[in-house]
């Protein structure tokens, strides 16, 4: 099964069957029905009269699959109802959703009234023509300089965090959301929260932080929480997805979707694979899993003739760290870089823990340079990484020979490793950097290093922007 | 009489359909009322088993399904070049102009090649009505794009006698431009479109061997891991450690004639990206707008899987139709892993036996059968003509595990394999091909052509960089033990080379305007120069004089060596990187002259 891209096509008037003669997992089976679409909607009602919600996963000439969405736990074979809804599964989506909170299937769960106005669309949605996308290339300032400085972000583009469980991945989730403006246009973005199965004091993290900063009142949540039947799961992504497409592709606006914790989803769907008696891939992952996480990640980008973007940031928790786990191995094959946090770093202190080395932005060298950010942002960048990966080597090889027998150059690097995790990685939860800043505390650290080890640097950056010459330069405008 | 079945079961995007007595295997059907694209994968009994093209959502049992009597086939013509088209062939860029949406729509049919637009066709001059034509015999010529004369060639399966062949002057694809009378089905029309099924390779007179190298402009590659045209590579990575970038790189630079870009599976971005940068881009060799010689074929990750399948053999198809005119073409596949996952998500629906982590226990021979693609030929027809497919696929191995069944299969059919390496990423050493797992089996072959093209010293001057990049992997564990302080001087020297080597060299920054494309001169000056540096360092050393010195005095100059020579040397100017070159080697040689007075005086 993988969820598939809808059609709008115009099905025939619901029909009801009292068939049901087989109960799996989440799965009824129901007989005799000749006409099901594949992925049409149905309304099971118990004896009892609760109705719950299902859609179809497979369907033949006299048998229906069909999966039922809050669970099966309750149903009966005998006195259950199954209506075929003759459409497929749509939300209601309006800007009037901002400011409010929704379950996984778009209704409201904030008490507040129903969304009057609004559009119907199908959760899946279609996939954007590769022919229609804009490339991204508008710089993204978060104010947090690893991802600034070294794996910059732009709009339209969809970048994960990597976390693991106890990692301030929220924190700098919520950071992100705060600080996040594309400079000259100063707009705000609108947010599209994505709560898929976490627990209910990290709903209440977000909720508290977006209602403290002012920001709820352009943000819409979309909620199931870890007690949610798995098949809402699915759905929570999806729903999230097709209202920021509207607000983006419709209405024209910015949009930073955020997903937490994409680990849930995929648990989710290897629960319902496994129902269903799938052929499992690795780890037991269906083997379509890649495909199924696509068609949620996707859904970002720019178009063609279109003012808004969708810009992604699902995060998820990497099980037992292992970066090679399918989940956050899948994820890196489809977005576009990763921001990757570690425990390392957190235990020593350092917030924001991002293991630069391990992180990548794909679409960094677009947003970055001359008229977007600095002219030497791209080889300072590239300087950072060099000299820190070498830092990191030789952090290694000191712990075995000892400092002492390193020479001069390679102990400097030590130095700069220090500096950098200290100056350049370390900030606070409130604190808003901006790019030169950023920039000015990298060529702080960088010129710990002797000027020949710096391979990666053009010399008319190094002549205007190193301290050693600007200091120079300034000494010499207060001499004259 | 094709035939109508009935569907009876849909799962995701396999339909059984019944009464279907007739169908043939890989015939192409339309199923359903709005006539979605299959293909037809299994037939038992009058059930047959259909791979739908596009979304299934809201299909139901009881819909028809019409055969169309022939197998899912590409169309070929003037036409193609700089289109992009999805999986089965369909131009996105028309659909995106006719539906005036930016989301493809399922169920709309839009032919690839434009029947509309005219071109201008100049009849072969050396053949007349009377003559005994055979299949691959150039009627004609159509100036497609300004880098690409398209040869209009009798098909692989048609010879005859010529009745008339159509004077210059502007027709259409669907316009007829020859007669000939063919024996046992008298006249027959042939015009500039043509179709060939997908699944079956297009004949050729005899299979030659590799022997040029296909240059790319890339110094690992080039110089290190060499790819011959008509040759077979691999380039596996875990994500993150720049498969696309190497392969757009691929795309932009190399000497193909024509390129045919496979996004299977990948991002939509990246497919953004070639359309977009593409035409701004020059091809290196031309001047000309690179999108003239490049076919994009984009079947991103979100797109129908089925057609994802398919997606590879529309693209080798239209590669060596290209290559039956003469022509060297590139075929870049990113991501095979992707089609292979493909491959296993309909054995899986299809319920067949899995062999290891899932996938079909028929991969290696579809692997097999599409690398064996590729290949330099003697091509059908008249004028004679050689022509070549290369083939370049991407791996994806899960976790960056190089013994997952997609990669070691392929391993066995591919001759250069690119081994690109997590931790050099990380360090942002690009492209991050492992220089100690990576290999080429074209070394020698090209080695020919650098010799007579370049330089004759270019192998004995490529083995040395080769074996200091060894002797630096083995040092490595040696210094984890002890520290650098405990090696001799000589092996201290080979550390800083190697460095050398790997900055000055390896290293290549695909986005800088100088740094992106390096000529085979321009290979050859920097590679020659570092060597020649190691040479006559290595001379002072067996003087007596420490590494510590040479490089306290040369710092500063083998920096800047590095810099000019990647970033600020084009590839116009190499004499310049001679000029550094001199001013190395001789500084070494003050250096020396120095130590020996001082040595005299003591």
């Amino acid at each position: 099964m993988s969820l598939q891209q809808a059609t709008g096509k115009k099905l025939a008037v619901a029909r009801e069957y009292e068939t049901v003669s087989e109960i799996k997992g989440p799965l009824l089976i129901v007989e005799g029905v000749s006409d099901a679409a594949y992925d049409e909607i149905v309304e099971v009602e118990l004896p009892n009269g609760e109705i719950r919600r299902g859609r179809v996963l497979e369907t033949s000439t006299n048998y229906a699959v069909v999966q039922v969405f809050e669970g099966t736990t309750g149903i009966p074979v005998t006195g259950t109802k199954v209506r075929f809804l003759a459409r497929t599964l749509e939300i209601k989506v309006s800007d009037e959703m901002l400011g409010r909170i929704f379950n996984a299937l778009g209704e409201p769960i904030d008490g507040g009234p129903p969304i009057v106005s609004g559009v119907w669309r199908d959760v899946n949605g279609d996939p954007l023509n590769p022919a229609a996308r804009n490339y991204p290339e508008d710089f993204i300032q978060t104010g947090i300089s690893a991802i600034d400085g070294m794996n910059t972000l732009v709009r339209g583009q969809k970048l994960p965090i990597f976390s693991g469980s106890g990692l301030p991945h929220n924190m700098l989730a919520a950071q992100i959301a705060r600080q996040a403006t594309v400079r000259r246009e100063g707009e705000e973005f609108a947010v599209v929260f994505a709560a898929i199965g976490i627990m209910y004091d990290e709903f209440l993290f977000f909720k508290r932080f977006f209602e403290e900063t002012g920001a709820l009142k352009r943000t819409a949540m979309f909620v199931t929480l870890a007690d949610d039947p798995p098949m809402l799961r699915l759905v929570t992504p999806r729903a999230a997805l097709t209202l920021a497409e509207h607000l983006a592709f419709d209405l024209g606006m910015h949009v930073l979707v955020i997903l937490t914790d994409m680990t849930n989803y995929c648990e989710a769907l290897r629960e319902i694979s496994a129902a269903r008696e799938e052929v499992p891939g690795r780890q037991g992952y269906p083997g379509y899993m890649y495909s199924d996480l696509a068609s949620i990640y996707e859904r970002a980008g720019r178009a063609i003739g279109k003012k808004g973007s969708i810009t992604q940031m699902p995060i998820l928790t990497m099980p037992n760290d292992d970066i090679t786990h399918p989940i956050p191995d899948l994820t890196g094959y489809i977005t576009e870089g990763q921001i990757v946090l570690s425990r390392e770093l957190w235990n020593r202190g350092i917030y924001p823990p991002i293991n630069v080395l391990m992180s990548l932005s794909r679409l960094m060298k677009e947003g970055i340079g001359p008229g977007k950010t600095r002219e030497d942002h791209a080889n300072v960048s590239d300087q950072l990484y060099a000299a820190y990966a070498r830092a990191q080597e030789l952090r290694q090889l000191a712990t075995i020979v000892g400092e002492e027998s390193l020479s001069e150059v390679d102990r400097k690097y030590l130095r700069f490793a220090e500096a950098f995790e200290q100056k350049f990685l370390k900030q606070g939860f409130y604190e808003n950097r901006s790019i030169e800043e950023t920039l000015e505390i990298a060529w702080e650290v960088l010129s710990i290093l002797p000027e020949s080890e710096l391979f990666k640097i053009k010399d008319e950056y190094i002549k205007k922007y190193h301290p050693k010459y600007r200091k120079k330069t300034q000494n010499q405008q207060k001499k004259s | 009489m094709p035939v109508v079945g009935r569907i009876i079961r849909i799962a995701g995007p396999l339909v059984v359909a019944d009464n279907m007595t007739g169908a043939k295997m890989f015939e192409m059907v339309e199923v359903g009322e709005e006539r979605l694209i299959g293909e037809i994968i299994r037939i038992t009994g009058d059930k047959a088993y259909i791979q739908v093209y596009e979304s299934t959502t809201g299909l139901r049992p009881g819909e028809p399904v019409y055969g169309t009597g022939s197998p899912l086939s590409v169309e070929l013509g003037p036409g193609l070049l700089g289109q992009i088209y999805d999986g089965i062939q369909r131009p996105l860029s028309l659909i995106r102009d006719i539906t005036g949406s930016i989301f493809v729509k399922r169920g709309i049919k839009v032919p690839a090649i434009d029947r509309k637009k005219k071109w201008h066709f100049k009849p072969n001059t050396s053949i007349k009505p009377g003559d005994k034509l055979e299949p691959g015999d150039i009627l004609g010529v159509v100036q497609e794009t300004s880098l690409i004369e398209h040869r209009i060639m009798v098909p692989p399966d048609v010879h005859g006698v010529l009745e008339w062949l159509a004077p210059e002057g502007e027709y259409t694809v669907e316009d007829t431009i020859a007669v000939l009378t063919v024996p046992g089905k008298g006249k027959v029309e042939l015009k500039m479109l043509q179709k060939w099924p997908v699944r079956k390779p297009r004949p050729v007179k005899e299979k030659l061997e590799a022997v040029e190298p296909l240059i790319t402009g890339m110094r690992v590659i080039d110089t290190m891991f060499p790819i011959a045209k008509g040759g077979t590579a691999a380039i596996p990575g875990p994500f993150g450690s720049g498969k696309t970038v190497t392969l757009h790189s691929l795309a932009k630079w190399s000497a193909a004639k024509v390129v045919i870009y496979i996004g299977c599976g990948e991002r939509g971005n990246e497919m953004t990206e070639a359309l977009i940068k593409f035409p701004k881009y020059k091809d290196p060799w031309t001047g000309k707008p690179l999108l003239e010689r490049t076919i994009l074929i984009a079947n991103t990750s979100n797109m129908p899987v089925a057609a994802r399948e398919a997606s590879i053999y529309t693209g080798v198809t239209i590669a060596e139709y290209y290559r039956d005119m003469g022509y060297d073409v590139l075929l870049v596949a990113d991501s095979t892993s992707r089609w292979a996952e493909a491959l296993r998500e309909i054995s899986g629906r299809l319920e067949e036996m899995p062999a290891e982590e899932g996938f079909p226990s028929y991969l290696a021979s579809r692997l097999a059968e599409f690398y064996s693609r590729a290949g330099r030929a003697y091509l059908l027809g008249r004028p004679p003509r050689v022509g070549s497919v290369t083939i370049v696929g991407a791996v994806s191995p899960p976790g960056g595990d190089f013994t997952e069944p997609v990669t070691a299969n392929t391993k066995r059919f591919i001759r250069v394999f690119w081994a690109l390496d997590a931790s050099l990423a990380y360090s942002r050493h690009y492209p991050a091909i492992n220089w100690i797992t990576s290999y080429s089996a074209y070394v020698d072959l090209v080695a020919k052509w650098w010799h007579e093209h370049i330089d004759p010293r270019w192998k004995e001057y490529r083995d040395e960089a080769y074996r200091i990049l060894m002797r630096e992997d083995e040092l490595k564990e040696i210094v984890k033990l002890i520290g650098t302080e405990g090696l001799s001087e000589k092996d201290k020297l080979v550390l800083e080379v190697a460095r050398l080597i790997r900055e000055g060299f390896l290293q290549q920054n695909a986005f800088d305007p100088i740094d992106c494309f390096a000529t085979p001169q321009k290979q050859w000056a920097q590679l020659m120069t570092i060597i020649d540096f190691y040479r006559l360092a290595l001379r002072l050393v067996e003087q007596g004089i420490p590494v510590a010195k040479i490089k306290e005095r040369l710092a500063i100059k083998l920096r800047n060596f590095v810099i000019k020579s990647r970033f600020e040397i084009p590839n116009d100017k190499v004499e310049e990187i001679y000029k550094l070159r001199e001013e190395l080697l001789n500084e070494l040689n003050k250096i020396l002259e120095e130590h020996l007075k001082g040595g005299s005086k003591t």
